[in-house]
C-alpha cells in the first residue's frame, strides 16, 4: 500500500475551507454527474465529486489542487453518505491529494518499462533542477512524486504533469520542460522524439502506411 | 506478415481524427442496426465461433463469457455492461491507444454487446491517469448520442442502451472486475469474494459482465467480416489478431496489431528494428504484462506469441504487453522494481498479499545489493508460494510470479551477487 498521510484537521483548515461550495459551472456539473447513475446510487458519483472538488481547490490557489476533510465533507453531504466513508475513498485512490500541493504535479514513472528506457536520468533531471521526490519546491511551483505506471510504456520514459504527458523523455527534455512551466510557457506535450507521432515504431512505418497520408478505407479490401 | 486490410484498429497510431465523422469513413458505425437485427444469440453464437478470447489477461472466451447473463430478468433487476478501461499492467498500453485514436470502434462495440447480453447500459471504466484519453472519450460519447447510436431507440434498433464513462483514480486493483466494480458504486476498490460471481450478482447487485476495452472493441468488426475471418488468424484455441506493446530494449519500441501466434522474433524484427545491440544481446523477456514470469533469450525467440505459446515456456500472454530486457539490464533490480509496484498497489484487504507484498519486496531490494544469505532465496521462494493462491483476487499471483520466473532462471546471478557482496565485507 502507498504511504500517505492526510492533512490533519485544524481549526486553520476549518477556517480555510469550512465554507466551500460548488462554483455555480461546477454546481452544474456535479449535477450532471449525479445523473449518470441509477437513482438511489449516487454513492458512485463519489470519485469524479471529488475529482471535480479538487480541481476547484486547485483553481481557488493556483495549484494542482487537493481535498481538506472540510472540502470532502461537503461532497459526503452532497451525495448523503458518511464522511468516513468519502475519506476512505480519498486515501485509497491516489490520485486525490490529501495534502497541499504545487502549482505543477510532476510525476515521473519508475516502474520497470520506463526503467528500461532510462526514467532514472529523468528523476535526476528532476532533482539537479532543485525538485525532491516527495515534496514541493519552497516557490509552490512543482510536487515531485515517482509514480507506478502509467501506461505509456511503448513510448517510455513518461512524466505526466497536471494533465498532460510528456513522453520518450531526455534528460534534456525533461529539464527543458520544467523550465518552459516554470516561464508560464506550455511545452509540446505527448512524444518528444523528433518526427515521432504517437506510438508507431519510429522512423519508417510497418503497418498502415496509408492511414498516415489519409483516412483511408480498408473495406474495399476485404 | 497480417496484412493492413486485416487489421481492425486502423487508426491505432492517431494520424487520422478520431471523431465520428472520421470513425465513420473508415467504418465504423456501418448499419449497426443490422448487426443488431440478425438477434442476440446470433452475435453470441458469431462471436464464440470466432475464438475471441478475452483481451484483458485471463483469456476467458468472450462469447461464452456473454452468454452466462440472464436472458430474461425474472426479478426486474437490469444487467450491465462494465468496460474495464483501467489499463494499469505494467508493459501495457493498448487501450490507452483504442481510446484516444479510435474510441467509437469501442463505443459501437459496447452497444453491440450491452445488446447481445441484453444489458441496460455499459459503464466504461477507465483509469484515472487517462486524463486526455477519458476527454476524448467523453466527446466520443457524446457524438454517439448527438447521432442517435446511443440512448432510446439506439441506432434504430428499438433497443435502449446508455454508455457511460467513469473515471478511476489512480488504483492499479480496480483491473480487477470485482474491485472495479466497488469502485463504480463509490467504494474503495477493494476486491469480492466470489461467488457470487458478477454474471449473477454484479454492479448494484445486478448481473453483469466485465470485458476488457479491446474484447469489445473488436466485436463489431468479427461480426461484419465473420468468425471464419478472425479465426483465420492463430492457432487453434489462440484465434485472431491482437494489439501487441513493445518496450524496453528494442531498437523502436511501438504498439502494433499483428496476428496471433506470430513468432516473438518476427514480431521485434518486423516491427521493432530489433533488439537493441542485435539478438545476441537479448537477456530475457516478460512477454505479457508485469504479472507473468520472465522468459529467457533462448527460450522466447522462436516461441509464439499466444496464450498456449507462452504458456509452454513457463509464462504467459496476459495482456500481450512484451516487456524486453537486453544484457545491460540489472535483472534483480528490474524485478525488484515490480515487487515494489505490487507493494504500492496491495488494496491491503488479504493478509497475505498485504504483508508478503511489502516482505518480497524488501527480501529483493536485498538480493539486488547482493546484502542477504543464500538461504534467503529458498525461503522468498517458498514465501511466494505462501500468498501464491492464498488471496481474494489474483494480484497476490502477480506479486510472486515474477519472482518465482527470476529465481526459476537467474538464481546463479543472484547467488553471485551473495558471493561477491560477502567476498568484499571480507576484504
Amino acid at each position: 500500500m502507498a504511504d500517505r498521510h492526510i492533512e490533519p484537521d485544524t481549526p486553520e483548515l476549518r477556517a480555510r475551507w469550512g465554507g466551500f461550495a460548488w462554483t455555480a459551472e461546477n454546481a452544474e456539473k456535479a449535477k450532471e454527474i449525479i445523473a449518470r447513475y441509477p437513482a438511489g446510487r449516487q454513492r458512485s458519483a463519489v470519485m469524479p465529486l471529488l475529482d471535480l472538488a479538487q480541481r476547484q481547490v486547485g483553481a481557488e490557489e493556483n495549484t494542482q489542487g487537493w481535498l481538506p476533510i472540510p472540502v470532502m465533507e461537503y461532497v459526503a453531504k452532497q451525495l448523503d453518505m458518511p464522511i468516513i466513508r468519502v475519506v476512505e475513498v480519498a486515501t485509497f485512490y491516489t490520485m486525490y491529494n490529501i495534502a497541499p500541493i504545487g502549482r505543477f504535479h510532476v510525476q515521473v514513472c519508475g516502474t520497470t518499462p520506463c526503467m528500461l528506457r532510462g526514467s532514472d536520468d529523468i528523476m535526476a533531471a528532476c532533482k539537479a533542477r532543485g525538485l525532491k521526490k516527495g515534496h514541493t519546491t519552497d516557490d509552490g511551483v512543482f510536487t515531485l512524486t515517482e509514480v507506478e505506471c502509467m501506461g505509456n510504456c511503448a513510448s517510455a520514459p513518461m512524466v505526466q504533469i497536471n494533465d498532460d504527458n510528456y513522453e520518450d523523455l531526455t534528460a534534456a527534455d525533461m529539464t527543458r520542460i520544467l523550465d518552459e512551466l516554470a516561464a508560464g510557457k506550455q511545452p509540446k506535450t505527448g512524444t518528444q522524439l523528433p518526427g515521432r507521432h504517437t506510438v508507431e515504431p519510429a522512423g519508417a512505418l510497418s503497418s498502415l502506411t496509408a492511414m498516415a497520408a489519409a483516412n483511408h478505407d480498408y473495406r474495399g479490401e476485404w | 506478415m497480417l496484412a493492413d486490410k486485416d487489421r481492425i484498429f486502423t487508426n491505432l497510431y492517431g494520424y487520422q481524427p478520431w471523431n465520428l465523422k472520421a470513425a465513420q469513413a473508415r467504418g465504423d458505425w456501418d448499419n449497426t442496426k443490422a448487426l443488431m437485427a440478425r438477434g442476440q444469440d446470433a452475435i453470441i453464437d458469431e462471436i464464440k465461433a470466432s475464438g475471441l478470447r478475452g483481451r484483458g489477461g485471463a483469456g476467458f472466451p468472450t462469447g461464452m463469457k456473454w452468454s452466462f447473463m440472464p436472458k430474461e430478468s425474472k426479478d426486474g433487476r437490469p444487467s450491465f455492461l462494465v468496460i474495464n478501461a483501467d489499463e494499469s499492467e505494467p508493459g501495457s498500453c493498448k487501450d490507452r491507444e483504442i481510446i484516444r485514436h479510435d474510441p467509437h470502434k469501442l463505443i459501437e462495440g459496447a452497444l453491440v454487446a450491452g445488446y447481445a447480453m441484453r444489458a441496460r447500459a455499459a459503464y466504461i471504466y477507465i483509469r484515472g491517469e487517462y486524463i486526455r484519453e477519458a476527454e476524448t472519450l467523453f466527446a466520443a460519447v457524446a457524438e454517439a448520442y448527438e447521432a442517435g447510436l446511443l440512448g432510446k431507440n439506439a441506432c434504430g434498433s428499438g433497443y435502449d442502451f446508455d454508455v457511460f464513462v467513469h473515471r478511476g483514480a489512480g488504483a492499479y486493483i480496480c483491473g480487477e472486475e470485482t474491485a472495479m466494480i466497488e469502485s463504480l458504486e463509490g467504494k474503495k476498490g477493494q476486491p469480492r469474494l466470489k461467488p457470487p460471481f458478477p454474471a449473477g450478482a454484479g454492479l448494484y447487485g445486478c448481473p453483469t459482465t466485465v470485458n476488457n476495452v479491446e474484447s469489445i472493441a473488436v466485436a463489431p468488426t468479427i461480426l461484419r467480416r465473420g468468425a471464419a475471418w478472425f479465426s483465420s488468424f492463430g492457432r487453434d484455441n489462440n484465434k485472431g489478431t491482437k494489439l501487441f506493446q513493445i518496450s524496453g530494449h528494442v531498437e523502436k519500441p511501438c504498439v502494433v496489431e499483428e496476428a496471433m501466434s506470430i513468432p516473438f522474433s518476427e514480431l521485434i524484427e518486423k516491427h521493432c528494428g530489433g533488439i537493441r545491440g542485435g539478438r545476441d544481446n537479448l537477456l530475457a523477456v516478460i512477454p505479457g504484462g508485469s504479472s507473468v514470469p520472465l522468459v529467457p533469450a533462448a527460450e522466447i525467440w522462436d516461441a509464439p506469441m499466444d496464450f498456449d505459446g507462452l504458456k509452454a515456456v513457463g509464462s504467459g500472454l496476459g495482456t500481450a504487453a512484451v516487456i524486453v530486457m537486453d544484457k545491460s539490464t540489472d535483472i534483480v533490480r528490474a524485478i525488484a522494481r515490480l515487487s515494489y509496484f505490487y507493494k504500492h498497489e496491495s488494496c491491503g484487504q488479504c493478509t497475505p498479499c498485504r504483508e508478503g507484498t511489502g516482505w518480497m519486496w524488501r527480501v529483493m531490494e536485498r538480493l539486488r545489493t547482493g546484502d542477504a544469505a543464500v538461504e534467503e532465496i529458498d525461503m522468498l521462494q517458498q514465501v511466494t508460494k505462501q500468498v501464491e493462491g492464498h488471496t481474494i483476487c489474483a494480484l497476490g499471483d502477480a506479486a510472486a510470479w515474477p519472482i518465482q520466473g527470476l529465481i526459476k532462471h537467474f538464481r546463479p546471478e543472484i547467488e553471485r551477487r551473495i558471493a561477491e557482496n560477502a567476498r568484499e565485507a571480507a576484504e
